[in-house]
């Protein structure tokens, strides 16, 4: 099996990683869900706007469903950790693992300010950035590589 | 994702919102951003709305290419509660009356 996730024929999903790749992963989990609920700049990206011109309703709506948000988030961060090291996901497991991924680019690029012209260009060795850029890169393979191996087991995977 | 996805938020709403404009839907727009990943994105469109994968991938090249998509419209109710699941996926979703 190649490096990276695939569906497995009798069902769920294999994880090909390295050592270092998984504890990799354990570790952003773990720093993102000790910010989850926190105000940090980067993290509020995982919580947008439901009403750009009311701001009366925004409230509302961040009142009634930030708890929800936030800890759908969490689960999912120590789904994620705790699976870090499997080499077999199940459905719900894997799930779990690409809505953590998503977090985690999301939150990373962010913070590194992502543009579109990174994919068109890679990576400059030389750049400050390098080291988020790289882990911001793998995180983007590896949740490409889930997206399609759910993909190909089906949109109803949560059904 | 698999919590946020498979649970839908009901949401509580005082009374005075019941009295804006009811005829008028409400659509909820998905905006681009950089970091989502375009089959991601299609994924989220079919499991969130049950839309077929050519709708689905239509929808998200119209988010690519134009910046914005409407991808789904109804009562506030409705609206608010594909914001969420939007959100939920960390998609740039939005909401507001047609």
């Amino acid at each position: 099996m190649s490096h990276g996730i695939r569906p497995l024929p009798d069902g769920g999903y294999g994880v090909r990683l390295e050592p270092e790749e998984r504890e990799l992963l354990r570790r952003l989990a773990a720093e993102l869900e000790q910010l989850v609920a926190s105000e940090d700049v980067a993290v509020a990206r995982l919580f947008p706007s439901a009403y750009r011109d009311d701001p009366r309703a925004e409230q509302e709506y961040r009142r009634l469903v930030r708890g929800t948000l936030v800890s759908g988030r969490l689960e999912a961060l120590r789904m994620l950790q705790a699976r870090a090291g499997s080499d077999r996901l199940t459905q719900k497991e894997a799930d779990a693992w690409c809505g953590a991924l998503n977090d985690l680019r999301l939150v990373l690029g962010e913070r590194i300010g992502v543009t579109q012209e990174l994919y068109d260009h890679g990576v400059d060795p030389d750049d400050p950035k390098a080291v988020e850029l790289s882990i911001y890169g793998w995180l983007t393979w590896l949740q490409a590589t889930l997206v399609d191996a759910l993909a190909q087991v089906g949109p109803s995977g949560l059904t | 994702m698999t919590q946020t996805i498979e649970a839908p938020v009901r949401v509580e709403r005082p009374e005075r919102r019941e009295v804006r404009e009811p005829d008028r839907p409400w659509v909820v727009i998905v905006w681009d951003d950089p970091v989502n990943l375009m089959t991601y994105v299609t994924l989220v469109f079919q499991r969130l709305f049950g839309y077929p994968r050519a709708k689905a991938e239509t929808l998200m090249l119209q988010v690519h290419h134009d910046g914005k998509a409407a991808v789904s419209a109804g009562t506030r109710e409705r609206a608010e509660h594909d914001v969420v699941r939007l959100h939920a996926a960390g998609l740039w979703a939005t909401m507001q009356q047609d």
